[in-house]
């Protein structure tokens, strides 16, 4: 097992080197000069080298590197350009308001699109199966721009049942007043996609042989659901779970920014309103990272759910 | 002989001398019986031909026009009295406007002065006010302008509608109009990016299958560093260091992070193909391995790109507006889809909820429509995956 992990962990190397060498590109070389941003309209050329000279970049390509990977390892990637705020402290003080959103979100997510996909996949073809998934289409074309505009229009203003937006102190405060509504829009809008995955996932499972072993033997149709043929689907679903979680980091954003939640995403949202480097550095490596992470910790999981997969 | 082979089949299928159904005649059959498919095809169809007559100018050219009044509702909305109401409140109001300042008050005590100053003020309006040498130098100008304003300005300057068809934004814009124009935008963008995401995946997918070992590592590398970063965090890097918006920035972004999925996919093709006997009898007739990529095995994967191109089309549509939608798009003064849902979160607090509605139906129902299209055009093209 410990073997296993740090083989896994070797294997990563190659592709966080990538990362960085593809966000250094991107931002040291495609970027052009961020001494030009830094210094505003009103510059001179002292005054550019001596930023220039702060951040490094009046060093060769391969000493700014240096510089970069130093940066990743020690977690200091200096300070924020707009707000002077260190870099990691923002990541730091972002990532539980984020968290705060999603992971209600991600468990209420799957657990609906589980109960609703074993619901329908036993009734293939029927008028309930095909209602749903043509809902689920229809549902999926709406921009989740529009889910967000409408969902705070009626729920938050018009009928003033949530606050519009805003962000307090505690934790109790913040889930169950503030995120309440943003918790509910993202379920309306990711529920579909998972439920059409989840339904041709329970699909591959329902008629397998065991299924009709169990029907057989007389197990209740609701065992056989919940327990023989969940089990055998997880693989796929836990997958599905646990590779969206870094990336649903990112993709709430729309809804933090809407929502003014000081989450991650609206933090990659403003630096890119700003030019503020640093911070989308340091964010896109560490969420490339958590990726990984997350890939290997899936693998792990296998194991716990399927006895039979063997980690090699 | 089968008399369904001679049906017209709108794919170009080289008529082969033994008259044996193509792949994509086939694919074109199947199709043809899928009655949902063939409606989403018809939507898309016609999607694509109003965007193609509005970038040729002849529908849609002039949706500038501030044809409204600002936020002129929808003529539906409006009932028909309402409107002749309106319109009756104005004209009396412009008539008791003048009235008021044509007519006399029989009670004024100066009624006659004011007659006589009346009159004198319209014998002076003829004649040439005295301005002391100082010649206006934009004279000329000004008095071609006004020429030209009497002449076509017509249009311009007669009444705006009190109600449209389906309502007028701030500016009074005709939003159908508007919605016909950022479908234009937001579809070419999604069309355009999809051709080159598929085609830089199929090009990479096309190297790293045929060819194998180290290649293979090279590109299987790649692939996993641009798998690694989540699809929208690397948009919005891109879009943070390029800086400039427009219409080709966002389609180079939308190509450059969405050549992954292609690339799985066709090197995949390519590394079953390759060891096919057809690809051995190219080799030896001496056919180069450009030739053996893309004149004899690409032919026979081109269904998957096909199909690849359609799901990035829809999946790109989705991406144009909310990076509009963010300001990273399109830039000021090009209408789409994202840049219109822009305008409409702040008009729904006032209560104008037609332009919202508008940009909403028309990419749900294209989008809708694409996405049933590609799903039928899978199964056809591939009904081994059913």
């Amino acid at each position: 097992m410990i073997a296993y992990i740090l083989r896994r962990l070797w294997q990563m190397a190659p592709t966080m080197l990538g990362v960085i060498l593809l966000v250094f590109f991107l931002f040291n070389w495609v970027g052009g000069d961020p001494a030009y941003i830094l210094a505003g309209k009103m510059s001179n050329p002292a005054q550019i080298a001596n930023i220039r000279k702060q951040l490094g970049i009046d060093q060769p390509y391969y000493i700014q590197l240096w510089i970069f990977i130093k940066q990743i390892v020690t977690f200091d990637f200096g300070n924020s350009w707009s707000t002077g705020e260190p870099v990691s402290s923002i990541i730091l003080t972002r990532l539980g308001p984020s968290m705060t959103i999603l992971l209600p979100l991600t468990i209420l997510e799957t657990l609906t699109a589980i109960a609703l996909a074993l619901g329908i996949a036993f009734r293939r073809g029927s008028f309930t199966d095909r209602a749903v998934m043509i809902a689920c289409t229809m549902g999926m074309s709406i921009s989740i721009l529009v889910y967000i505009i409408v969902g705070q229009y009626f729920f938050a203003y018009q009928f003033s049942l949530f606050p519009v937006q805003g962000w307090g102190e505690s934790f109790a405060e913040n889930l169950f007043k503030f995120s309440a509504l943003p918790i509910l829009i993202g379920l309306a809008v990711s529920v579909a996609p998972s439920l059409r995955l989840f339904r041709t996932f329970i699909l591959d499972e329902v008629n397998q042989d065991y299924v009709r072993t169990a029907r057989a033997k007389g197990v209740s149709e609701h065992r056989i659901k919940w327990v023989h043929v969940l089990r055998n689907a997880a693989i796929p679903i836990i997958t599905y779970v646990m590779s969206n979680l870094p990336a649903l980091l990112i993709g709430a954003f729309l809804i933090e920014r809407f929502f003014s939640i000081p989450g991650i995403g609206r933090e990659v949202i403003l630096a890119v309103e700003r030019s503020d480097f640093p911070v989308i550095k340091a964010i896109t490596v560490y969420v490339a990272a958590a990726t990984m992470i997350f890939n290997l910790l899936t693998d792990l999981l296998y194991q716990a759910v399927d006895p039979r997969v063997q980690l090699k | 002989m089968n008399p369904s082979l001679q049906q017209p089949s709108h794919v170009s299928v080289a008529a082969q001398p033994q008259s044996s159904p193509g792949l994509w005649a086939l694919a074109w059959r199947r199709l043809r019986a899928d009655n949902i498919a063939m409606i989403a095809l018809a939507i898309v169809v016609a999607f694509l031909v109003t965007i193609f007559l509005s970038s040729i100018g002849v529908i849609a050219a002039d949706w500038e026009v501030e044809t409204g009044i600002s936020y002129a509702p929808p003529t539906f909305t409006v009932s028909k009295d309402a409107i002749s109401d309106a319109t009756d409140v104005k004209q009396a109001k412009q008539s008791s406007q003048t009235s008021i300042s044509g007519t006399d008050n029989p009670l004024d005590p100066l009624r006659d002065v004011i007659k006589s100053l009346r009159h004198q003020e319209h014998a002076e309006s003829g004649v040439v006010t005295e301005d002391y040498g100082i010649v206006d130098p934009l004279e000329k100008e000004m008095s071609e302008i006004r020429i030209a304003l009497a002449k076509s300005g017509k249009a311009a300057t007669t009444i705006r509608a009190a109600t449209l068809p389906f309502g007028a934004d701030k500016w009074g814009h005709d939003i159908i109009k508007k919605t016909i124009k950022g479908a234009e935008t937001s579809i070419l963008v999604g069309i355009i990016a999809a051709f080159l995401a598929t085609l830089l995946g199929t090009l990479f997918g096309a190297v790293a299958g045929y060819f194998g070992g180290r290649v293979d590592d090279l590109f299987n590398w790649f692939y996993s560093i641009f798998t690694s970063i989540p699809y929208l965090l690397l948009i919005l890097s891109v879009a943070a260091v390029l800086q400039q918006k427009g219409i080709s920035t966002i389609i180079l972004i939308l190509a450059f992070t969405g050549w992954t999925g292609p690339f799985r996919l066709m090197r995949a093709e390519y590394m079953k193909h390759k060891a096919r006997e057809y690809v051995w009898a190219a080799d030896a007739i001496g056919a180069s391995h450009w030739r053996k990529m893309f004149i004899h095995i690409f032919p026979n994967v081109s269904h998957v790109a096909l199909v690849q191109v359609s799901i990035l089309v829809v999946g790109f549509i989705k991406s144009e507006v909310i990076l509009s939608f963010l300001g990273f798009g399109v830039p000021v003064g090009t209408v789409s889809w994202g840049s219109m849902l822009n305008e409409a979160q702040n008009e729904l607090i006032l209560g104008k909820w037609w332009q919202l509605v508008a940009a909403t139906m028309a990419m749900a129902v294209l989008v809708t429509a694409f996405s049933l299209f590609t799903d039928a055009l899978r199964d056809a093209l591939d009904p081994k995956l059913k």
